[in-house]
């Protein structure tokens, strides 16, 4: 007697399981998965989609990693895609198998920083040839200390810190400094958590540590950003400036969204994909990332509409890129 | 004589020495929650207002809210509780009042034991492969709490096992020498007497699953969501909908979680209000059934 209304809920419970996943089908909800460097730029774009449109539309994004957001879009589970650098051989294999079909659009920079300790005195600029001596799989338990670097620097150890093997942003950094993505030594403290990266830089006067530069901005006073020497022989510091008159390279990177092309189908999507184009640009500064260049969110918007399937990579991450270049070539799935 | 009063003298030393090192330690394992507490409301503070529980997520550190996180979990233990506490409180009454005492029940009573230390990630693994693919419940409300139901299911079952055991032998022989069948006996007798132990281990296993962050991160919580689970309670016939099981969720935990990692410091003050109050709503599952206990122990006296 005492437990009927327990078994009455459980019978109800029961019976719900048959209709509850049908119900949230028809619901409008257009769902983001994917990269944590491009998580706050599309939080920013829902939260104000939802409010432009008074809560019509529901849009839901997570935080998978790029490779994880990948997996679940080409199993068509998700409508876009956030990935802090173009698709992959094999993932493009995945959607082409499951017949997933996408667009392509670069929506930010992301300018990668390397910082030091603020006490640390002899360090303003660095070369790529000195972080690819720092970095390289050869400097594994030979470069030590800074003065292994560079022997004007002080024979103290150098403490490096990096984010993990799965994130976009190392395999761009190595891609850039050392010549080939993924090639890195690995006896650095690693962590996914970007956090522990400031603080590993903040607390200790020998480290060195790369991570994008949202994180830069905010923690600028614990950090000394590093300027970097560009190919014509200028160091530049980090800044949306240098980013978008392109001298802060070749560590600046695009960020991009992936659009399922069959969802693109969808009012809602549509609406949702030229907001992010058309509307993103002062939302992606404030969360301290640099916006493209107006022609670039012009070009994206033409393939967008256009329809233009396929990623302009063939599945290489490429570096020092041209973004509205590389929206004119032609797409391959 | 005069020995044997030393060693009593002696021995009631020692007792008092005992007492004085158990409240050393109760006082340290207690005062260590308690900064931790006091350090996350002190942190927290300035967040710690009613908008902050009444406003969605946000890329704005002093504008973001909990109201989704907490709906969530709060929608999520409510399914949790409903499943993992029929099924567990069935699943003890058999063993402990039908089930023949032979080798199948000793496996099935050694593997319940050992699935109370399967670390919670392989729940979630499970989960992902069995609730959310194989039956289509997508990454849903409904797939969360069963998960978490099945994290917590041999909690449960030990403790109302242990509940049932301390029902007095007597109590169970009377009722048969009356001529009550076993359901009788433990439906009328033995289960309402042990309702306080039942109500215990329920409590114990959701206190567990309210703070479980690998499970649901594998299942697919999000971490921005600014809406709420459609309404249980609708205007029109038959009032009661469901269609919240289905809906996308994210909860207290990964809330903390994902506003610990981001760039902006200021986040951090809304990681440590939402810590307190999910601390807080932990100290009020457990009063409640604390409270409830208490007042079961008034109705049944022996």
């Amino acid at each position: 007697m005492k437990w009927t209304p327990i078994l009455t809920i459980a019978a109800v419970l029961a019976s719900s399981l048959a209709t509850a996943p049908a119900a949230t089908a028809a619901g409008e909800t257009i769902k983001l998965d994917g990269s944590s460097t491009v998580f706050p730029i599309s939080e920013a774009v829902a939260e104000e989609f939802q409010i432009a449109r008074r809560g019509k539309v529901r849009v839901t994004v997570g935080i998978s990693g790029t490779g994880g957001g990948f997996k679940k879009f080409c199993r068509g589970e998700i409508d876009i895609a956030d990935a802090s650098r173009p698709i992959s051989r094999s993932e493009m294999a995945a959607c082409a198998g499951a017949g997933v079909r996408y667009i392509e659009l670069p929506v930010a920079y992301d300018a990668l920083t390397v910082a030091v300790n603020p006490k640390n005195t002899w360090v303003d600029t660095l070369t790529l040839a000195e972080l690819k001596k720092m970095w390289e799989p050869a400097a594994q338990g030979k470069v030590a200390t800074w003065r292994d670097v560079n022997p004007k620097w002080p024979a103290q150890p150098l403490r490096l810190f990096g984010p993990g093997a799965d994130s976009g942003t190392f395999d761009y950094f190595t891609e850039a400094t050392v010549g080939k993505a993924k090639s890195s030594r690995g006896d650095f403290t690693a962590s996914e958590d970007d956090n522990v990266l400031v603080q590993g830089v903040g607390s200790d006067v020998n480290a060195l540590a790369y991570f994008g530069y949202a994180y830069y901005a905010p923690n600028a006073a614990k950090l000394k950003a590093v300027r970097i020497v560009n190919s014509k022989g200028a160091a530049v510091a980090p800044s949306p400036q240098g980013v978008l008159d392109g001298s802060y390279e070749p560590l600046s990177r695009p960020i991009f969204i992936y659009v399922n092309a069959a969802s693109a189908q969808r009012p809602e999507v549509k609406a949702f994909v030229e907001f992010y184009l058309g509307e993103g640009a002062p939302l992606i500064e404030e969360v301290k990332y640099v916006p493209l260049a107006r022609r670039a969110y012009e070009l994206a918007l033409r393939n967008f509409r256009t329809g233009k399937v396929g990623t302009a990579f063939g599945g290489v991450t490429e570096v020092g890129l041209d973004v509205e270049a590389m929206l004119e070539r032609e797409g391959k799935l | 004589m005069l020995a044997a009063s030393g060693g009593v003298v002696r021995r009631k030393r020692f007792d008092r020495l005992f007492v004085v090192l158990g409240m050393l330690v109760l006082i340290a394992a207690l005062a260590v929650l308690l900064a931790l507490f006091t350090d996350l409301v002190r942190q927290g503070a300035a967040r710690l207002n009613p908008d902050f529980l009444t406003s969605f997520a946000s890329r704005r550190p002093a504008q973001a809210g909990i109201l989704a996180a907490w709906v969530g979990t709060s929608l999520i233990m409510l399914v949790t509780a409903c499943v993992a506490v029929p099924v567990g409180v069935a699943a003890a009454i058999h063993l402990e009042e039908y089930a023949p005492k032979n080798w199948l029940t000793a496996i099935i009573e050694i593997n319940v034991t050992n699935l109370a230390g399967v670390p919670s990630i392989i729940y979630g693994l499970l989960a992902l492969g069995l609730f959310v693919y194989e039956f289509g419940l997508g990454q849903s409300i409904l797939a969360a709490g069963l998960t978490l139901a099945l994290l917590i299911l041999p909690i449960v079952i030990v403790a109302t096992r242990e509940a049932l055991r301390a029902v007095p032998r007597t109590i169970r022989e009377a009722a048969y020498a009356l001529g009550a069948t076993r359901w009788e006996v433990t439906a009328h007798h033995v289960l309402p007497y042990s309702m306080g132990g039942v109500l215990t281990g329920m409590i114990i296993g959701l206190s567990r699953a309210i703070g479980e962050t690998a499970p649901i991160i594998t299942i697919g919580a999000l971490s921005f969501i600014a809406f709420l689970p459609t309404p249980p309670f609708t205007g029109e016939f038959p009032f009661l909908s469901f269609a919240w099981l289905g809906d996308p969720f994210t909860a207290m935990p990964i809330q903390m979680f994902n506003w610990v990692s981001r760039p902006d410091p200021a986040f951090r003050v809304n990681a440590a209000a939402a810590g307190a109050i999910l601390l807080g709503m932990t100290l009020l599952m457990n009063g409640l059934a604390i409270w409830l206990r208490h007042r079961l122990r008034k109705t049944f006296q022996w």
